[in-house]
């Protein structure tokens, strides 16, 4: 009964936290792509509470009803080999809830990974993002601008991040806005989110990349339309360009603060898409391009064309 | 002097040093200790040359507990460092090199060494044979785990610990951001443990095929046979692309190829599709061994069959066949859009439908039975809503949206080890407590074995279940430490509480061991669990012949048969027996393995070459070898029946 | 030691019979080691990087001739079973002996092939194509390696001991890795060679 105690206690000790006065960021969400998982993490966590209930509760009935201390001394328990009906049962209940779960599962991974509805129509913001030990570049190519370990976005308009990393695999995470994608360094993946609340939100790499990591955060702060091309044309008005040299140096193993500039790195660096992508996903036919461009090369040069 | 320069810790700290000092104290100890009490010869004789597989079997229990209490105080001292905001007890570095430590002990050197020995103690009693098909292949898979399991465990000392987490995912693992040797460790530790692994499968697969008693057709194995017949096909068709997956990364950091690089061709992502198309298999491995140990603790303890054998059968080997097609959950983040995502993400989670049909199994167990709260009872009981909670959080994490959010959180480290905690430890210890009178001959104190599962449940409670809360709290797996601001610090404190707890628990079992090793008394007769399987119709504990006469089956449960319903098992008369002679060369071949890895990891090429011409030697050797074993005659089986009082 | 004289000798014991359904289980293994090879290489097959192609650096003559003494080798040692069935000794041997004679000029020729990829540029190091073929090719080789020792190990102990029922085991045993390696090799030759230098 201890174990049933114990339960008790952390079932409270759940509900105290998750109502509590601080909301847990991936249930607080703030733009559409975040509502829709944190909705779905609610759902699961619903119907698997159920299942944890039956189960628990079951168990409980079957050690409260058939202890040995319960039971006269001559009682000798069946033999049952299984019932047809039964088991058919436990078979459908969970079937059924898989399916459910699955098309649910299906439907909102195509929701997150598209533009959030109904904002279709709006022309995205492109922002690159690239990690670096242990930081994060933001370019922005429209406005000819880039920031370091700090992101301003507009809100109500859609954002497509494109990652990649120069080094280890790193994660880009805003809880309150998105769910997490991976980047590399030989291709680009993307993010699609839209902020629907001004504020301040907390970003991370999530994935573990060595010395640095735990403090590979970055900031991202979400404004209106009006005050983010204020604070474009302010940086183009006060920020220095950034040259090839100072990104160099900023690509060394380290952190730094935020920092701003004018131009952008993918001047001089392209982004590992296109052209310049590391290795290509079953497109065949830029495969064939990539190897007649190595043609062209000497056999004897080793360098790796996408660093150029 | 530059020679050893290559030796020295890149990161040393007092700690570090500090264990060296330990290390070679116990290690001048053990040697004086032997020599003082004479036990060279014994040990040589009995053990480190034997092949008896429940010799082995127990090497591999110890070593999985010794090998338990390292990868647990890895496990504390990272509770520890995080227990309050910005601690200074580690760095990163170390924090690192620890839970990379932590993981791969914990996998491949504690987990797998466990369910290993379990099966290798337990599978050849229940199926009424006499060993495993190949007893000297079974002292070398032993040997050669251990060695891989030494390698591993000397890098901290020497040259220094892997970095890059369990998972050693590319790039991150490559030379360019792990200098020092520790990856390389990490190789060919796997590597060589891997490869007994491989041949453990092998020898299993076909001892269960080939050599159970007369009248046990497959359908009338004990589940546990089952369940180890299933997980030894796992593991031969998972293990080679580990191997596979290690040479690569080997060449990578050792010969400049450009697998796993983001240059010339190479492609990142390659390892972590490689190692999850065999770590996902392992996690079944690991779990499917556990599933038969429950499966006959419940029985036995609810002095019941087991409910639905057929669709427990049918749901492991389902289970086996899905294991292989889900690993890309591990990785829903990595971009590959929404269509591979959702294909994925109903695989895994039809993964659960067979493990969910398993729980009700022993849930209808219980029913009408007469259930006795004993140890291995209480962890199977334990086991059902825990595992329970770890089986549903998977399936929310099999949710491909949601899982963008719990990737990388410790909201994941929640759900693996509550999977692990309840599935495999729990049923470990249930094992073990089950089997205990089978292998000393004297029963573990059911008192103290009470209190260590007490400790240990609430203990894995409040230390896992604080973690699914911070996750969600955005709190990313792996990080050393966090700032206040972010509010980790209370529950984080609560998680470092739980693992103190767990940690006395596991003080606990190792203090029970004693203490009935010096109080329990010793004639525990032949049945003390009133059980129901093949292995308790041997004396406790058993000669290691194991069966006087080849006993005689008629269904799963031959000797509860034999108790109650008057079948009988012992029909032939006495033989002279054949067993296989002992042998020095597995423990030779790993130590030459241990060699060749040792200075593989240090690119001190000699002494590679001469390690590998040693290998081929000991191959060699064995082919050429004439050994046909030797008999026991009957006069010697008779008279140790009579002094165990056994078979009838 | 139990005899069972209705079959071949190879099969007469418990233990050989066990002998050979393991080895079963171990060459289904390889299929995983070999398939993982296999996966690897054609994920990397366009990542040449800067350096050449298959279709630039593969020559056909030796290939062709790889292929022919491996599948000749794939007939011998079917031939030395089927002497070693009729107990005729020294056909064994005789096959045997061919049987591996024709491995070693298969490694020959294969030797030749690697230098050849060395002087057109094509190393361990040059891209992950060159890795993943050379690290194909390799096991491939070394497991020809290994068997050749294993071969003559064999070969010594029937010149030796004659048919027992440990030699006809291992003679046996040995046929089945002979021919697995022979398939394995035919995977090679179509969807490495002949599909690259298409």
């Amino acid at each position: 009964m201890k174990l049933k105690l114990a339960f008790i206690t952390f079932a409270i000790l759940l509900m105290t936290i998750l109502t509590g006065c601080e909301p847990l960021l991936v249930l607080d969400p703030k733009g559409p792509q975040a509502e829709t998982t944190a909705n779905v993490i609610w759902l699961s966590i619903l119907i698997m509470a159920i299942i944890v209930i039956v189960v628990i509760t079951l168990l409980i009935i079957m050690l409260y009803k058939y202890r040995a201390s319960k039971q006269s001394e001559d009682y000798e328990p069946p033999h049952i080999k299984g019932n047809p009906i039964v088991e058919t049962i436990i078979v459908a209940i969970p079937v059924l809830i898989v399916i459910f779960l699955s098309i649910v599962s299906v439907k909102s991974t195509y929701e997150v990974e598209t533009v959030p509805e109904g904002y279709e129509d709006n022309e995205p913001l492109i922002i690159y993002a690239a990690s670096s030990n242990w930081k994060w570049h933001f370019s922005y190519p429209e406005q000819d601008i880039e920031t370091l370990n700090y992101v301003f976005i507009p809100t109500h308009r859609p954002v497509e991040f494109r990652l990649y990393s120069y080094g280890p695999i790193t994660s880009f995470w805003i809880p309150q806005l998105a769910g997490q994608k991976y980047a590399m360094a030989d291709m680009v993946t993307k993010i699609n989110l839209v902020a629907e609340t001004p504020g301040d939100y907390v970003g991370r790499n999530a994935n573990f990349s060595g010395e640095g990591f735990a403090e590979n955060t970055f900031n991202t702060t979400a404004l209106s339309n009006e005050e983010f091309n204020k604070w474009v044309e302010e940086i183009h008005s006060t920020a220095d360009p950034l040259t090839e040299e100072q990104f160099d140096k900023l690509l060394e193993p380290g952190h730094l603060g935020q920092m701003t500039f004018t131009g952008t790195h993918l001047e001089f660096a392209p982004a590992p898409e296109g052209e310049h992508a590391g290795h290509h996903h079953g497109d065949s036919d830029e495969g064939h391009s990539d190897h007649e461009d190595s043609e062209e090369e000497s056999h004897s040069d080793h360098e790796d064309h996408s660093s150029h | 002097m530059e020679f050893f320069d290559r030796f020295a810790i890149p990161h040393p700290s007092p700690m570090i040093y500090a264990s060296m000092v330990a290390i070679g104290l116990v290690l001048i100890a053990i040697v004086i200790g032997l020599t003082y009490f004479k036990k060279w010869g014994y040990l040589w004789r009995e053990w480190l040359t034997t092949v008896d597989h429940k010799r082995i079997g127990m090497m591999y229990i110890i070593s999985a507990l010794l090998m338990l209490f390292r990868g647990g105080a890895d496990a504390v001292m990272m509770r520890l460092q995080t227990a309050v905001p910005d601690n200074t007890f580690l760095d990163a570095q170390h924090y690192n090199e620890v839970f990379t430590t932590h993981g791969v002990v914990m996998i491949i050197f504690m987990a797998m060494a466990f369910i290993i020995g379990m099966m290798n103690f337990v599978v050849p009693l229940q199926i009424g044979a006499r060993d495993v098909a190949f007893p000297r292949l079974n002292a070398i898979s032993f040997w050669l785990y251990f060695a891989g399991a030494m390698l591993f465990n000397i890098s901290f000392v020497i040259g220094g610990s892997p970095d890059a987490g369990w998972t050693n995912y590319f790039p991150l693992a490559g030379t360019e951001f792990s200098e020092t040797v520790g990856v390389n460790y990490y190789m060919w530790a796997l590597q060589i443990s891997g490869i007994g692994t491989l041949m453990t499968g092998i020898n299993f697969i076909v001892t269960i095929l080939k050599m159970r008693a007369p009248g046990m057709t497959l359908m009338k194995m004990p589940m546990f046979t089952w369940s180890a017949l299933i997980t030894n096909v796992i593991i031969v068709f998972a293990f080679p692309v580990l191997t596979i997956a290690l040479l690569m990364g080997t060449l990578d950091r050792q010969f400049g190829t450009h697998f796993f690089a983001s240059t010339n061709g190479g492609m990142d992502m390659l390892w972590a599709n490689l190692f999850w198309v065999w770590g996902h298999p392992e996690v079944y491995i690991l779990i499917l061994p556990a599933f038969g140990i429950y499966s006959e603790v419940i029985a036995t303890f609810s002095q019941r069959n087991l409910y639905g054998y057929k669709s427990m059968v049918g749901s492991m080997v389902l289970i086996s066949f899905m294991s292989f097609l889900v690993w890309v959950h591990h990785f829903f983040t990595m971009g590959h859009g929404p269509l591979v995502n959702g294909i994925f993400s109903i695989t895994t989670m039809a993964i659960a439908v067979p493990t969910g049909i398993k729980i009700f199994n022993w849930l209808l167990t219980m029913w009408k039975g007469k259930i006795r709260f004993t140890v291995p009872m209480l962890y199977s009981i334990g086991f059902i809503p825990l595992f329970t909670i770890g089986g549903v959080t998977g399936v929310m994490l099999a949710m491909a949206s949601a899982d963008y959010q719990y990737h990388n959180t410790m909201f994941l480290v929640a759900h693996f080890h509550n999977v692990i905690i309840p599935g495999v430890v729990f049923a470990m210890l249930a094992g073990l407590t089950y089997w205990w009178p089978k292998m000393f001959g004297f029963m573990l104190n059911e008192r103290i074995g009470k209190w260590g599962f007490w400790f240990l449940s609430i203990g894995f409670c409040l230390a896992f279940f604080p973690m699914y809360i911070t996750g969600l709290d955005g709190q990313a797996r792996r990080m050393y430490t966090y700032s206040e601001e972010t509010g980790f610090g209370p529950l984080n404190m609560l998680s470092f509480f739980g693992a103190g707890l767990m940690a006395i628990a596991f003080i606990l079992i190792v203090y029970n061991v004693y203490y009935s090793f010096r109080h329990s008394p010793r004639n525990v007769g032949q049945d003390p669990w009133n059980a129901r399987s093949l292995e308790w119709a041997t004396p406790n504990p058993v000669p290691h012949y194991n069966f006087a006469v080849t006993p005689v089956v008629n269904s799963s449960e031959a000797f509860w048969d034999s108790k109650k319903n008057g079948h009988q098992l012992f029909k032939n008369k006495t033989e002279k027996i054949h067993m296989p002679n002992n042998s020095g060369l597995p423990i030779i071949l790993a130590g030459l393995f241990f060699v060749f890895g040792f200075s593989f990891v240090f690119g001190i090429w000699p002494g590679v070459i001469i390690a590998a011409l040693g290998i081929f030697g000991c191959m060699a050797y064995r082919t050429f070898e004439k050994d046909n074993g030797h008999y026991i005659p009957v006069e010697e089986i008779e008279e140790t029946e009579k002094k165990l009082g056994g078979a009838k | 030691m139990k005899l069972n004289n209705t079959e071949p000798l190879e099969y007469s014991t418990n233990q050989n019979q066990m002998n050979i359904l393991g080895f079963w289980i171990f060459l289904g293994a390889e299929i995983m080691l070999f398939g993982t090879l296999f996966a690897s290489f054609f994920t990397l097959e366009n990542g040449v990087g800067s350096g050449p192609s298959g279709a630039e650096v593969f020559e056909i003559t030796p290939v062709i001739l790889e292929t022919v003494i491996l599948l000749t080798s794939s007939f011998t040692i079917g031939l030395a079973i089927h002497a070693m069935r009729i107990n005729n000794k020294k056909a064994t041997l005789a096959f045997l002996g061919i049987t591996l004679l024709l491995g070693l000029s298969f490694l020959g020729v294969e030797v030749y092939e690697f230098i050849h990829y060395y002087h057109v540029g094509v190393t361990l190091q040059t891209s992950a194509f060159s890795a993943i073929l050379l690290t194909t090719l390799g096991t491939h080789g070394a497991h020809v390696t290994f068997g050749l020792f294993w071969g003559l190990f064999i070969f010594l102990q029937i010149k030796k001991r004659g048919f027992t029922p440990e030699t006809t085991n291992k003679s046996f045993i040995f046929s089945l890795y002979w021919h697995f390696l022979d398939v394995v090799w035919i995977f090679i030759f179509s969807f490495i060679y002949l599909k690259g230098m298409m």
